[in-house]
């Protein structure tokens, strides 16, 4: 993936402006992997045990949620008052939105998703290497649901250019 | 399912510590569904960071097997129609919402986002709903 040493020229745009640092992006992923699995994240059974409030519920996931929002809470706010990240130019932030439709209703219809089987995407994509065919059945499904959102978005954008503008609406 | 509050603590911590390092060191949010949304819908330059923190994921839930960890045996009496349809649902919702339960549920909710808090009282109360009306009223899994 690195370009020949003293063979090209070109300035490292990509490296300084985007491509953020792979090594750290792996690192991070183990550790989440490793974390969902020490949680049992990756066993749909303990996630639906922790979502059938009216069966025999398990609360082990609210300590799982609970352990992570306090280490993420403490981590952002000592690394956020920092200029910039260590290995990239700037930190990319969601945007602070309003409240709209689009949020309430794709959070809805996640969970009806995360409900029906008990996968939400990182434990379904952690198990893709385990040897359950589960998560292989799950995972393709999934990224054509994404797709599917993001073609209808864009049509629905472009079949009404006349409509109010809104902030996309120029992109 | 046995309560496992240790365990699920020790996981959770490596869930969080795994997204201050992210942002420490790359400056991005471990949002799952947005870096697997971004790892087909994004510009060239952004898909190696993607591609190898999903790799990292798999590798994670590898190495807990390797080392003898717990690993779930696929559902004998789950029809493969019903992951499917889940799949889409969670492809969709959270394209439509932008986030899931790290990007909303645990990074947000971390940085007290408005949309996160709301978005994640709502994929909780749905998933309830959902889970509630498969198992006892359907009867299904």
């Amino acid at each position: 993936m690195m370009p020949a040493q003293g063979t090209d020229t070109r300035p490292p745009q990509d490296a300084r402006t985007h491509a953020g640092s792979g090594p750290a992006a792996l690192a991070a992923g183990i550790l989440f992997g490793l974390g969902l699995a020490l949680a049992q994240m990756i066993d749909p059974l303990k996630v639906l045990a922790f979502l059938d409030v009216s069966g025999r519920w398990d609360p082990s996931l609210m300590f799982v949620m609970g352990g992570a929002v306090l280490v993420a809470g403490v981590g952002f706010r000592l690394v956020l008052r920092r200029p910039r990240p260590l290995l990239d130019g700037r930190f990319r932030l969601p945007a602070e939105l309003p409240l709209d439709r689009r949020l309430m209703a794709g959070a809805a219809i996640f969970g009806v998703g995360w409900g029906l089987a008990g996968y939400c995407p990182g434990p379904a994509i952690a198990t893709l290497g385990l040897g359950n065919p589960e998560s292989w059945w799950f995972v393709p499904a999934m990224l054509v649901g994404a797709g599917l959102e993001r073609w209808q978005s864009r049509r629905a954008r472009s079949a009404a250019p006349m409509a109010p503008a809104r902030d996309t609406a120029n992109s | 399912m046995e309560f496992t509050p240790w365990s699920a603590l020790g996981g959770g911590l490596l869930i969080g510590l795994a997204a201050v390092v992210l942002l420490a060191l790359d400056g991005r949010i471990a949002g799952v569904s947005g870096i697997a949304r971004g790892l087909w819908f994004s510009g060239r330059g952004e898909r190696p960071w993607r591609l190898l923190f999903l790799l990292g994921l798999v590798a994670g839930a590898g190495i807990w097997a390797l080392a003898g960890g717990a690993v779930p045996l696929p559902r004998a009496h789950f029809p493969p129609a019903l992951l499917v349809l889940a799949g889409i649902f969670v492809g969709y919702g959270t394209s439509l919402g932008g986030g899931c339960t790290s990007g909303h549920g645990v990074c947000g909710v971390a940085r007290l986002s408005p949309r996160s808090l709301v978005a994640t009282g709502i994929f909780l109360a749905t998933a309830i709903l959902t889970t509630t009306i498969v198992r006892h009223v359907l009867h299904i899994g």
